[in-house]
This record gives structure tokens, sequence and C-alpha cells, in this order.
């Protein structure tokens, strides 16, 4: 059962758009610009009616599985439900139709709202000053590390070395490299966090800074922070805190009260945006004040009822977007803040880290749970345990497919081998959570008793197990 | 809070499964000494009707686009956006799906990557299409330093005809690489050529050329050809408008390497300047593909031999190769690609060139009646696409005060140069929406303005 | 798993064969079988000086990219072109079509170092 490309619906002359006919005198362009410069072919794009391209699409998105389809626990991503109202509010056309070059007297209403904003994120992770300007969370951890590099390139210190544990995601050494930084990986210790002998013997008069999600990867609060703020602050480093696991804090720690000196946010996790397939996100950036200097220029501020840009920051790292950031994504964390309510953050974080508890509890007999300290809103099962029997971990996962669920994280964080990274989030009800938890006691029976079921699953999905090998060695990107 | 489904007595009888008293036990991991002991400082839940009504009142203060007759563009373009695009769009297996890593169940944002990557190939001329980065600006950031990383050279030739913003953009980017950023003069709203020349040498990893330019001027990409023709090991670089390869020659045909730039124009409201869409293309070279940021979608088969998609090449990203990655980028800008994927499919091989035609020829009209009245100069000739640098030079009246008068008038005459540049003048851009009636309005009340 | 005699080999999964003053490298049925399907083969110029352990290319699979390590030092005075259109011969002919490169060797006596197909035996018990 495959769909077409979009290409293949057509025949030559179909057209599926409407444009008003052209109302002045048609002029050859071929006059005025340099020689060669006019297409002579035109781009082989489809040629579709309205009907072949709304058929198509339609078709596409049922081969798709998304929060709105069933549980999706993916360890890491915190995809909880996207309400419908900040859909509406979106798409708000006073505050959607606006010109990221109209003067900003024009605009107050939008920038009203992305001054609160910046004030709840303040509030919430107990930090200073926020940019709103990065697209994403690692271009909020790029921006963080670019602030990081200012500071020090204003103090007149050259540091070269990011420390990151080896629990960290991906884009955490990956950034650094974007800053001009050198990466160290310091390991964990064996209850899951980071090893405060290792960090010592890392940390120097080298180390700008030590990124750090906390709890960690493994949903493990760090529970000597203090300590390794400490070790860093006294060497003069500075203190980086990822954001992506907020969700698990909301109301009961701050960053800031960490002593972290730079965090970013995913607002397209904590703050329910919708993640659409690989983004649009969001990863505005908080620092404390003495870093307020050096972040993206321009600056949301106010002077007595007035917002503006302020695009005077000389020491400002620069801007990283041609404008103010992923501006329709803030809007609807604006609206979720402001359904959330004070108490209702708090709520968020005590059912996030209680749905994940539950699940822990019921599949820890099991699943092998390789670091056994107390987790909050997600935790890290191993399929070591099955891989006795001759099956991995992504088959599990596979499997999980064809009961309409989708599968947890697979394959990280790197330190647990067979990682199985489960986030259920607040927004999953008991039901979904029993069914998930009973569906995985299923695979694990079926493993015992019929393998190849699991071994060969998918088996109900569109497509069965996909040939990733071909894939990438004779690359096929287009048509 | 409205979105939690469990009820305080489904959650009592979790505590209990679990072993716990109280929900609070559960966060017994973290120091006394470092809890938040307080309240947000954030105001109370609202309801939905309560939310309306205060997302309506704040939306009030703003004077949005049909308020005005708007020639601003500088980056983003206000065109028509067909209905259907959002009706698809909207569809919540699209929108709250995640990166599609679990291929199987995600058929079908993986199959409308491959084919947005496809029309951008087809657009650009170019042979291979990331699935989208995050914006024209950082999508030139990340060009920058694909660029220092292929050629092993430090030097980029980036005139200052190329974006201011980008121009700002692409150096934040470059800087902590060791690139060193050369910006060649103006000459009139082209580029110096002889500057480019003199300064291309055995040193040089990229000349960056934006088409058409940030003045509106379409420049000869053929010329800038035939300058790296002795220094193959430079990369060359255009920052294209994807709307305007509808009526220009595609860069491929000129040999460009990489082909960036904003996406927006193809279906993407200008919502304030975001969510935005980067793209990046790259002519079929394995060494360059292997530098490609970005998640690339390609065609397989699955163990039954039928067609599907999977994301691949995933050792260049940064979930696998981390610090070696090339480059940091996870979430990109799916949805919009989608967005922009549906715009190209919709309007097609006639439309996306009936578009840039009369986006070319309603440019030109305007163009021309300007260009007769007095004092006001159109700089670029009649070298344009949809945008021209309009220069006002009246004795007695700043650029300022026109501006305004316009503005009052119900016209937003066009982006103010001083605002981003060193330059005088006004930016004017105009799209297929404008009328004759709305162009003729425009000249007409400049020319009374000046008159005054 | 295969261990071919007449071999020298790394701790690294890599194994060479000198004949002449020539030496012939790749990596052993281990490490293919732990990469999994290897989908590229990033190869260094013909020409190229390295020292003993230098990093002289990437091997990389579906999920795992994996550096590659001289095991003695030389020139490199061939690269195995096949790999650029078949990656697959690595996992299918780790000893005999999937070579990688081979070198000049200028310290012939840094051999000494590595291990026997014995000594490699052994090391990969303590590997599982």
């Amino acid at each position: 059962m495959s769909e077409a490309l979009i290409k293949d619906y057509g025949s030559p002359g179909r057209k599926g758009y409407s444009l008003p006919e052209l109302d002045v005198v048609e002029k050859n362009p071929a006059e005025s610009l340099p020689e060669g410069m006019i297409r002579e072919e035109a781009a082989k794009l489809p040629e579709v009616s309205e009907v072949d391209v709304v058929r198509h699409y339609t078709s596409l998105s049922n081969m798709n599985y998304g929060v709105d389809s069933g549980i999706y626990p993916l360890g890491s991503c915190t995809m909880k439900y996207n309400p419908k109202i900040n859909e509406d509010i979106a798409r708000t056309p006073n505050l959607t139709n606006i010109h990221p070059q109209q003067k900003e007297k024009y605009v107050q209403g939008s920038l009203e709202i992305l001054y609160e904003l910046k004030e709840y994120l303040a509030e919430i992770s107990g930090m200073d000053e926020v940019s709103l300007q990065p697209a994403s969370g690692s271009h909020g951890e790029y921006v963080g590390l670019m602030i990081i590099r200012k500071y020090f390139e204003k103090k007149g210190e050259t540091r070269t070395k990011v420390i990151v544990p080896d629990s960290a995601h991906g884009t955490n050494p990956a950034s650094a490299t974007m800053a001009g930084y050198n990466v160290v990986e310091i390991a964990s210790n064996e209850r899951g966090m980071v090893d405060l002998e290792s960090l010592k013997a890392e940390v120097d008069e080298d180390t700008a800074a030590l990124m750090l999600t906390n709890p960690n990867t493994l949903g493990i609060f760090e529970k000597d922070i203090c300590e390794i703020q400490k070790i860093i602050h006294d060497a003069g480093g500075l203190l980086y805190y990822d954001g992506a696991n907020m969700n698990a804090v909301l109301g009961y720690v701050r960053p800031g009260d960490m002593e972290f000196d730079v965090i970013h946010y995913n607002l397209h996790k904590t703050f329910s945006t919708p993640h659409g397939g690989g983004g649009p996100g969001s990863g505005p950036v908080a620092v404390k004040e003495r870093l307020a200097p050096f972040i993206p220029a321009p600056v949301l501020k106010k002077e007595g009822e007035k917002y503006y840009w302020d695009n005077d920051r000389p020491d400002s790292l620069g801007r990283v977007h041609a404008f103010y950031g992923n501006y329709g994504v803030m809007l609807r964390a604006y609206a979720y803040i402001r359904t959330a309510g004070a108490k209702g953050l708090k709520e968020i974080t005590e059912n996030a880290v209680l749905n994940a508890n539950y699940m822990k509890h019921k599949l820890k007999d099991t699943y092998e749970l390789p670091f056994a300290s107390d987790s909050l809103h997600e935790f890290v099962l191993s399929g070591s345990r099955q891989k006795k029997e001759g099956i991995s971990t992504v088959n599990i996962a596979k499997r999980l497919l064809d009961y309409k669920q989708y599968a947890p994280t697979i394959y990280f964080p790197l330190i647990v081998k067979e990682a199985i990274m489960v986030e259920p989030t607040e927004t999953e009800n008991l039901q979904s959570l029993d069914r998930f938890i009973e569906t995985m006691k299923v695979i694990s029976q079926e493993i015992e008793e019929e393998p190849e079921l699991v071994r060969d699953a998918p088996h109900n999905t569109v497509v069965r197990k996909l040939d990733e090998a071909k894939a990438a060695r004779n690359p096929d990107l287009r048509w | 809070m409205r979105y939690i489904s469990n009820t305080p007595a489904e959650q009592e009888k979790m505590l209990q499964e679990i072993g716990a008293d109280k929900v609070s036990d559960l966060f017994q991991a973290i120091p006394e000494n470092i809890k938040f002991d307080r309240s947000f400082n954030i105001p109370a839940a609202l309801s939905e009707l309560e939310l309306k009504e205060l997302i309506k009142d704040k939306a009030e203060k703003n004077l949005d686009l049909s308020e005005f007759d708007s020639y601003l563009g500088a980056g983003s373009y206000d065109h028509y956006i067909p209905a259907i695009i959002d009706h698809l769009i909207i569809r919540s297996e699209f929108y709250t799906a995640y990166t599609p890593y679990q291929a199987e169940l995600s058929q079908g944002t993986l199959q409308a990557i491959y084919e947005y990557q496809s029309m951008i190939c087809e657009l650009t001329g170019m042979g291979i299409s990331n699935a989208s980065l995050l914006d024209g600006a950082s999508a030139l950031g990340e060009a920058v330093i694909m660029a220092g990383r292929h050629s092993r050279k430090e030097k980029i030739i980036m005139p200052e005809t190329v974006h201011p913003a980008y121009r700002e953009v692409a150096q934040t980017y470059g800087k902590p690489h060791g690139l060193k950023f050369v910006e060649t003069s103006l000459k009139g709203s082209s580029s110096n050529y002889k500057e480019i020349k003199e300064e291309l040498d055995g040193n040089t990893a990229a000349v960056v050329f934006q088409y058409p330019n940030f003045f509106g001027t379409v420049e000869d990409l053929a010329e800038i050809a035939r300058m790296l023709e002795n220094h193959k090991k430079a990369v060359f670089i255009v920052v294209a408008n994807p709307m305007a390869l509808g009526l220009l020659t595609p860069p491929g045909e000129f040999g460009a390497d990489i082909v960036v730039g904003e996406g927006q124009p193809l279906g993407n409201p200008v919502n304030y300047g975001g969510p935005n869409l980067g793209f990046m293309a790259i002519r079929d070279d394995r060494r360059l593909l292997r530098q490609l940021p970005g998640r690339l979608v390609g065609k397989t088969e699955d163990i039954e031999g039928n067609t599907g998609y999977v994301m691949t090449m995933q050792t260049r990203e940064q979930h696998i190769r981390r610090e070696k990655a090339t480059s940091n980028i996870c979430t990109n800008e799916a949805l919009n690609a989608l967005m922009a994927a549906i715009y190209l499919a919709t309007m097609g091989k006639k439309g996306v060139e009936e578009v840039a035609n009369q986006c070319y020829q309603k440019t030109r009209y305007l163009k021309e009646k300007l260009a007769e009245i007095d004092d006001v100069t159109v700089v670029n000739g009649d070298n344009h696409f949809n945008e021209f640098w309009l220069k006002i030079e009246t004795a007695d009246k700043s650029l300022e005060e026109i501006e305004t008068k316009m503005c009052q008038q119900g016209i937003l005459a066009g982006v103010n140069l001083a605002e981003l540049t060193d330059q005088q003048g006004l930016l004017v851009s105009v799209t297929e929406k404008k009328t004759r009636e709305e162009l003729d309005k425009y000249a007409r009340k400049l020319e009374v303005l000046l008159n005054e | 798993m295969k261990v071919n005699e007449g071999l020298y080999y790394t701790e690294d999964h890599e194994w060479i064969k000198v004949e002449n003053g020539v030496g012939t490298i790749g990596v052993t049925d281990f490490a293919q079988q732990e990469l999994g399907d290897i989908v590229f083969v990033e190869l260094p110029e013909i020409g190229e000086e390295f020292q003993q352990n230098d990093n002289f290319g990437v091997i990389e699979s579906v999920k795992a990219v994996s550096d590659l390590y001289i095991p003695v030092s030389g020139d490199i005075c061939e690269i195995n072109e096949n790999l650029l259109d078949q990656p697959e011969l690595v996992n299918e002919e780790p000893y005999q079509g999937g070579w990688i490169i081979k070198i000049n060797l200028s310290a012939e006596k840094e051999l000494e170092d590595l291990m026997n197909a014995e000594e490699y035996q052994e090391f990969l018990k303590g590997e599982a």
C-alpha cells in the first residue's frame, strides 16, 4: 500500500491554483536583466489539481502517527498534548499578519505578549534576562555557548574546553563544536550521575563551561549539583543548563537557584508547542545578569508602557536569526503558560513525575532497570534481559508499532546498553499508561514464546522493516 | 491543570501502587536548600474563554498588514497563500508528530520531506537538498562553515549586496571556526566586481552572492562563475529567493556549489519573521554530501520490496557523530517545509512561473511610475525582480517624514535602508497581491506628498 | 569469529599482512560484526604519511562511526577503490576483498607491538 509521489499524480496542463489576471501591461524581463538570467525551462514541478493535492497529502497523513494518535513516550522529547486553543491563537489574523520590518509602534500587542513570555521564562528558571531569538533547542545551546565565549573574550581569558557528561544529548557536544570549543567527556558513576572525582580531575583554568541537564538523561536528579557548581565556578568556569528536562522540575527547583549561569528552554517540549514532524521549535536562552550584555541583539525591552527592540548592545554575540526567532511558536507557549497559571505549572511536573514513576514501578520486573536511583519524569530500561534470546531493543521498539503505540527513545543515553528511554509526560491518562505497560509485558512474553514475531516486526504498519543500509550506501534523495 | 486527564483519585491510586504517600515524596532527591519554596510570580490560570478575550485585547493593539498597503520586503515577502495549505497541515498526524525516527510509523512525514527535497532541487537546479534548516540567515551560517571545512581555506568574500542580517549571522557562525570575512563594497545597487576579483585568491574558501541581491538587483551569476574558474577550491555559495527562481535561471546552471535561502515566500506567512524556513541544496557530489548539515530523507525498500522512506546518512548528524557532526542541528522547520512543499505542488510548474512573472511585472509597473516623479530615482534602473531601491532627494522633507506621511495615508512605503545599512532610501517590494489600483495609489500619493 | 593466521592484529580490531615491506590493512571479522552493515569507508589519499596509531580513515555503518587507526607507520601506496561502490565488501570479506589500504612500512620493528592470531583470539575473549 504505497502512495504515489505527488508528481505522478498529475498530467500536463493540470492546475491547482488560481491567480487574478495580470492587470498591468506585460513587459519582457529579458530587456532589462543581464543576459542569460531568464529561466529557459520551467522547474519540473507537479502539474496537479487541487483535489489531487488534497488526496495526496491526506493519504500521507494517514501513514503518520502524532500525539493525537496515541501515546508517544519518547524519553528526552516531552511529547505532551498540543492544545488546540493554542493553534487558534497562533492563527489570530492581527497577530500573524504582521511583517518583521513593521515599526514597533504597530506591533505593540505582539511585543507585549513576547515581553510577558520573557518575564515568565525568567521567573520559571530563576534567571535575569532572556533572548527569544534561538529557533530550536540546539540553536539555544549554541547561543548559550557563544554567550560564554563572549564572556571570556571580554574578560581577556582564553579557555578552549567544554565538559559534557557521557550521558549528554548529542546536541551538547555538537553545539560546543559549533561554538569553536573542544569537547571533553566525563564518565558517569555507578549511580548514573556525574562522577565528582572525574569532574575535579578534568576542570582547570582552560575549562570554559560544564554542560549539564538536571535531572540528567536517565531522569536522575544530580543531587551533587551544589558541589558540582562550586567546582566549576571556583575554577572560573561557567555552568550551562540544557533545559530539555524542565518538565521534571517546574515549581520544585529552578536552574538559577542551582547556580546555573545560562540555560536554554525547549518550548516544543516543556511548553506544549507541536513538534511538526521535526520543527518548528523554539529555544529561548535565559542568563544571569552578568551574562546579559552578551545575548543576541536585538533584545526586547520595555520603557514605560512601550515595548521596543534594543539594538544598542555593543557586547552582544551578534545575530543567529534574520528576525526575532520563531514567533509563532512563542505565541503558543505564551497561551500555554497563561492556561496553566502558577499552580498549573507545578501540577504538570507532579503528574509527569508520577506517571513516569508509576510506569517504572510496573515495568522494572519485566525489563532491566540499570540504574536504581530515584528518577523523575523519565527513566531508562535496558532490553539486555531480552537480548539473551537474540532479540535487541530495536526489535522491541518495532513490535510496539504493531500495537499502534509509538516506541520510546532507543539506544540513548549511550551509557546504557540496549537503552529504552521512557517519558510518558503528564497528559497521558491512567488507561493509556496501563495499556503501554501491558503491551511491553506482552512483547516480553512474545520474545519467550514466539520470538520471530518480535524479530520480524513490524508486521502491521504500512511498510515493514526498511533497508537503511541500502539508503545510506546508495542515497536516493530526490525523484 | 486542564490537560492532565488523571483525577486526584486516580493519582492517589497510582501513588499507592508505587508506595508513596504524596507526590512531593517523589522529589526527595532534590536538596532542601535549593528547593523552590514559593509559588511562581505568574498570573493564575485562565479558562479558554478568558484566554481568548485576553489575546483578542492584546492583538487589537497591533495594526496588521490588512490595515495598510504594505511594500515591505527585505527578506520576508507577503505572497498569496492558497487556502488548501492550512487545511492540510492542521491534520494532527502531521503537526503533532515527532521527528520520523521510527520510519515505519512516519511514512507520511518522510515521503513529504522527500518530495520537498526533490522540488527544492528542481527549483534551484541543484542535485541534493536537505530537509530544512532554521532560516535563510542561519542556513548561510551553516554554508560558510561547510565551505571552510570542504575547501580547508579561511577567507569568505561576502559583498554588501548580501542582506545585512545574513552577513551578521554568517559572521557569528563563521568566526569561531577561524573564518575571515571580506565585505566588498557596492557599486550602485550591484556588487563591485573589480574588488571581488582582487580579493579572490588561493586562500578563498567561498564567495557568497545573493540572487536577487538585497537591493533587488539581479546580478550576473555567470560573471562570478567565470571568476571562480581559476579558483576551483573556492566554494560558490548563492543565497536565492526561491520565488524568484520561477522567473530566473536557477543557480545550479551557473555552477553554484551550495544554494541556500529563505523558503518563507513559498506558502509561509510573514508571521513577524518566524517560524521561517532555511533551505540548502548542493550539487551532486559525494564528498560535499558528507559535509551537508541537516536531515536527509532517502528512498529505500522494506523487506517485502515495498517502496519506503527513511532518514539517511545519519552518521553526519549530532545524535550519532556528536562533537564531530556536520552541524548541531536537531529540530529544524519540518512543518514549514511541508507548507512550502504543498505550495509548490499546488502552484506547480505553471503557477510558480506565473506568480514570479506577476511579481516582476507589477514591480516594474510601479517602478516606472515612480521613476517619473521628480526627485525620485530608482537606483536599480530596470534590473530587479520584486524589489527596488528608491531614492528620494527633496530639499525640504526627510525620508522619515515622507515615510510617516505615506503611512498616514495607509501605505507602508518600504523598508527604510538607514535602519539596516549605511545607505539612504527605501527598499520597495511588490508581490502578486498588489492590484494596479493600489500601485497607482502609491505613485499618486507619493507625488502629491512631494509637491506639498 | 574468524581470526586468520599469518596476520598481525591491533586492539582496535585492525589486521595487517606484510609482504616485502608492503602492508595490507583491514578490519577484523569481529569489527565488521560489531559495526553492522557498512555503508561508507573514508579513505586517505595515496602518498599520505602516517605515524603508528594515527587516525587514517573512518568506517561507517548505518548507526555508528568508527575511526581507523594505522597499526604501524608508513605511507599509503594503494587504496581499495572498490569500497567506494561496494562498502559491504568489508562485511562480506573482511580479510580479502574488504582490505582497506596498503602501505610502505617505514618502521618494520613496530610489528612487534602487535598481536598474533593466538593473542588476538585471547584478546577477543576479554572483549565479549
